[in-house]
C-alpha cells in the first residue's frame, strides 16, 4: 500500500534530517519527499510518499507525531486531493527529431525549455502517471538526464491540513 | 544595556539551571565548556566530577530514576560528547528524564572539522527526544527551558543541549523566555472517556484478568493507584524489568517479573489469562517472546502515555493513550469485576508447583541477592544492577516493595550501568543504603568510578557475583552454542586489592555462610565498598524462554 501524508513542519534547521532519520532508523522505505517553506516562514511543508503494509504506516504516522518539530500530520491518501510532480528530461534532439519531440509534449501539455544543438529539456508536471507516460514517451529518442520533484499534494475544497471539514 | 547587567552564556545557563531547580550536574570539564565551568565556580550547585563521561550520564540517569527529577550531566565537544551518548541513549531505551549539556567548538569552525568537533546533535538525533544546537547566546533561556519541559513532560526522555563555546562565552542581558510555545508538543494526559468505560465494561466481563505493569506506572507516580486496581478486580500483577517496584513485592497478587526469565507461573498466568491489562508497558520483545503466542486467549487494554506503542508489537483491543496515573484515576472509579476463583487457586498451585529455587550447595548467586533482600527489609534503600546474570537473578530474588528503588538498564541493556547509576542514585539519596548488584564483567566497565565515589565519600555498595565469566553470553553459549565459551571466561584483578587502592573497602566471601556478616560490614562501613563474592562458575538463570520461542516455553 501507498500512502501520502502532508506533514506540517517548524521550519527550523535540521528538521529534514530529522524526518528522514526517523524514516530510515526505522527501515520504512520513502518514495517521495518535498519539502519547502510555506506562505508562514516560520513552517515548512513536506509531502511524503511511503510504501508499506498498514500497521507500518500507522507507526509511520505515530513516529512522525512524536517529533517536537513536527506540527501535524495527516494521512491524505484516502481523501480527495490533487496531486502535481514536476519533471524536467533533457532528451536528444537534433533537427531531424525536435519536430516529433515537440508533437509529444504537445500532447502532454509540457514545455520545451532549453533548446541545444543536440538537445532539448523539456518541462511537465502531472500527477505521477502522466509523468511516467511522457518518459516513455521521449525514451525512444534516448533520455539524457532527468530530475523529478517528487510529488507535492494538497486537498480538496475547505480541508487543509490543519482543517477538518 | 549596562555593561554589569550582561552576563556570559555560562552564566546564563547556570541561571538556568537555577529556575529548573537543577542543584546536582554530573560532568566532565574540557576546553569548549570552559566558560560555562568557569561560571559553575562561582554557583551552588553541586558538581560531582566523574572519571568518564559516560559515568556522567549513567548517575544523571541514576539520579533521575531515583528521584524522579530530571538528571542533568555536562561533557565537553567531540569525544567528551560522544562518551556521553551510551548513557543518553541507556536514558532514551528506558524513558528517562535527562539533560545532556555538551560544549562545541566555536560556531565559525562548525562544519571545518576543528579539533574536538564532533556533531553531536546529529550523532544524538536516533537517541534523544529532542535536542538543540544554540546557534545565539540570546536563544539560550528558552532552549534551557524548552528542555527541561519536553525531558520530564509526557513520555520522559533526554534532551541534549549544545552550546558552542562563542554561545557560553558571549554575553548578553538575560531575560525570562516567557511561556513556551511548542506548536508540535503537546502530551496527553487524560484518557478518552468512552475508551476508559469501554476498557472497565470489558475488564467486568473478564474472568481471568492479568496486569502486566511496566515503567510507565513508575514514571506517573502511580503505584498507589496500580494496587488499588489489581485489589478492587483481583487480578495477579506480572511485571516488566523496568516495572519492579511498581507493586510491592510481598503483595500476595504479585507475579513478579514476566518474559524471557520470568518464572513459570508468571508466564503460564500470561499465557492463560482472558484479559490483560497493559499498563504503561511497550511489549518489549524480552516480554512477549514469539508474539503470535503472547497472551493469546486474551482482550488486551494498553494504558500508555506514549500512543505510538499502541499496536507496535502487539495488537491491541482498547488503547488508551494518557497519563497512566490520570487514566488509573478515571478507570477505577466505575469498575465492577467478576474474577473466576479457581483463577486465582490455579495460580496459587502453579507458584506452589515451579518456585524460582536455586540448589543450596556452595556459594550461590541467588543466596546473595535474597540474603541482601532480606537484610534490607524495613530499610531505606535503592538497588541498582549491572546488566546480564546478575540483573535478572537480581529481578527475579530482591523482594522490592516500593518504586524507583530498582535501578536497572533494561531497554539498552547497558553494561557498565549499575555502578555509576549508584553513584547518582547515592547522591540524590544520601540517607539511603546503596547497592549495586555486579557482574565480574559489568563492573570492570567503569570500575575508574571508584575515586568518584572515594572522593565524594559516597558509601555505594558493590556486590559482585564473580563467575569468572561473562555470565549471560556463556549461559547462552551453553544453552545454544554447544558449550563452545568463545571469548567469555575472564581473568580478573584481585577486586579486594583494586578497591583498596582506590581508596575503598574490599571484601571478599567464598562460603555462603560468609555472606551475611560480609553484608553486615559493607553496611556498617562509611565508605565504599567492593564484596568480590565467588560464586558458583557455571550456575543459570533459569528458567529461561529460548530467543524466539513462546514465553510459556521455558527451559529450566
Amino acid at each position: 500500500m501507498r500512502s501520502t501524508y502532508s506533514v506540517l513542519v517548524e521550519n527550523n534547521p535540521g528538521v529534514l534530517a530529522r524526518v528522514a532519520g526517523l524514516f530510515s532508523r526505522r527501515g520504512y522505505n520513502i518514495d517521495s519527499l518535498s519539502v519547502s517553506r510555506t506562505d508562514d516562514p516560520t513552517v515548512s511543508r513536506m509531502t511524503i510518499v511511503v510504501e508499506g503494509e498498514k500497521v507500518v504506516l500507522e507507526q509511520v504516522t505515530k513516529q512522525l507525531r512524536k517529533l517536537v518539530d513536527v506540527i501535524r500530520v495527516r494521512d491524505i491518501t484516502d481523501e480527495p486531493h490533487v496531486d502535481r510532480e514536476l519533471v524536467l528530461i533533457k532528451v536528444n534532439a537534433d533537427s531531424g527529431t525536435r519536430g516529433d519531440i515537440m508533437q509529444i509534449v504537445e500532447i502532454f501539455r509540457g514545455r520545451i525549455v532549453d533548446v541545444g544543438e543536440y538537445t532539448s529539456i523539456v518541462e511537465v508536471t502531472g500527477d505521477e502517471g502522466k509523468i511516467n507516460a511522457i518518459e516513455n514517451a521521449l525514451k525512444p529518442f534516448g533520455i539524457i538526464e532527468l530530475v523529478r520533484t517528487g510529488k507535492v499534494a494538497m486537498q480538496r475544497g475547505t480541508r487543509t491540513v490543519l482543517v477538518e471539514d | 544595556m549596562r555593561s554589569e547587567d550582561m552576563l556570559t552564556g555560562g552564566q546564563i545557563l547556570v541561571e538556568c539551571l537555577k529556575n529548573e531547580g537543577v542543584d546536582v550536574i554530573f560532568g566532565y570539564p574540557g576546553g569548549a565548556v570552559l566558560p560555562i565551568y568557569d561560571a559553575l565556580y562561582d554557583s551552588d550547585i553541586l558538581h560531582v566530577l566523574t572519571r568518564h563521561e559516560q559515568a556522567a550520564a549513567h548517575a544523571a540517569d541514576g539520579y533521575a530514576r531515583a528521584t524522579g527529577r530530571p538528571g542533568v550531566c555536562m561533557a565537553t565537544s567531540g569525544p567528551g560528547a560522544t562518551n556521553l551518548v551510551t548513557g543518553i541513549a541507556t536514558a532514551a531505551m528506558d524513558s528517562v528524564p535527562m539533560v545532556a549539556i555538551t560544549g562545541q567548538v566555536p560556531t565559525t569552525l562548525i562544519g571545518k572539522d576543528a579539533f574536538q568537533e564532533a556533531d553531536i546533535t546529529g550523532i544524538t538525533m536516533p537517541i534523544t527526544k529532542h535536542n538543540y544546537l544554540v546557534r545565539d547566546v540570546n536563544d539560550l533561556p528558552r532552549i534551557v527551558k524548552e528542555a527541561f519541559y519536553i525531558a520530564t513532560t509526557g513520555r520522559p526522555g533526554p534532551v541534549l543541549i549544545d552550546i558552542p563555546r562563542d554561545v557560553s562565552a558571549g554575553k548578553t542581558e538575560y531575560r525570562d523566555p516567557g511561556p513556551i510555545g511548542l506548536r508540535g508538543y503537546m502530551p496527553r494526559l487524560a484518557g478518552e472517556p468512552a475508551k476508559v468505560a469501554a476498557a472497565a465494561k470489558l475488564i467486568a466481563q473478564a474472568r481471568r484478568p492479568l496486569i502486566y505493569a511496566g515503567g510507565g506506572v513508575i514514571n506517573s507516580g502511580a503505584a498507589e493507584y496500580l494496587r488499588k486496581l489489581a485489589e478492587t478486580i483481583m487480578a495477579p500483577v506480572a511485571v516488566t524489568l523496568m516495572g519492579i517496584g511498581c507493586f510491592p513485592g510481598d503483595h500476595p497478587l504479585f507475579l513478579g517479573m514476566l518474559g524471557m526469565h520470568g518464572a513459570r507461573y508468571t508466564n503460564y498466568a500470561v499465557n492463560e489469562c482472558d484479559l490483560l491489562l497493559a499498563i504503561g508497558v511497550r511489549f518489549d520483545d524480552r516480554v512477549t517472546g514469539k508474539v503470535d503466542s503472547f497472551a493469546s486467549h486474551a482482550k488486551v487494554i494498553h494504558i500508555d502515555i506514549d500512543p505510538a506503542e499502541f499496536g507496535k508489537n502487539v495488537p491491541v483491543d482498547i488503547s488508551i493513550a494518557g497519563d497512566v496515573r490520570t487514566v488509573l484515576v478515571d478507570l477505577i472509579k466505575n469498575l465492577t469485576c467478576n474474577p473466576d476463583p479457581a483463577w486465582q487457586e490455579k495460580i496459587a498451585r502453579w507458584k506452589k508447583e515451579y518456585p524460582l529455587d536455586y540448589s543450596r550447595e556452595g556459594l550461590r548467586p541467588q543466596a546473595v541477592i535474597r540474603e541482601l533482600s532480606d537484610m534490607l527489609q524495613g530499610r531505606q534503600y535503592r538497588v541498582t544492577t549491572e546488566v546480564g546474570q546478575n540483573q535478572m537473578w537480581a529481578a527475579q530474588h530482591f523482594c522490592i516493595t516500593r518504586p524507583r528503588s530498582f535501578i536497572s538498564s533494561g531497554g539498552l541493556g547497558t553494561m557498565g550501568y549499575g555502578f555509576p547509576a549508584a553513584i547518582g542514585v547515592q547522591v540524590a539519596c544520601p540517607d539511603e543504603l546503596v547497592f549495586d548488584i555486579a557482574g565480574d564483567g559489568s563492573i570492570q566497565m567503569n570500575i575508574q568510578e571508584l575515586t568518584t565515589a572515594v572522593n565524594y565519600e559516597l558509601p555505594v555498595n558493590v556486590a559482585i557475583l564473580n563467575n569468572g565469566y561473562l555470565g549471560m553470553v556463556r549461559q547462552w553459549q551453553e544453552l545454544f552454542y554447544n558449550r563452545r565459551y568463545s571469548q567469555t571466561e575472564l581473568t580478573n584483578p584481585d577486586f579486594v586489592k583494586v578497591a583498596e587502592a582506590f581508596g575503598a573497602e574490599g571484601l571478599r566471601v567464598e562460603k555462603s555462610a560468609e555472606i551475611r556478616p560480609a553484608l553486615e560490614q559493607a553496611i556498617a562501613s562509611s565508605k565504599p565498598v567492593f564484596l568480590d563474592f565467588i560464586v558458583e562458575r557455571e550456575e543459570n538463570v533459569m528458567p529461561i524462554v529460548p530467543p524466539g520461542e513462546a514465553i510459556s516455553r521455558m527451559l529450566g
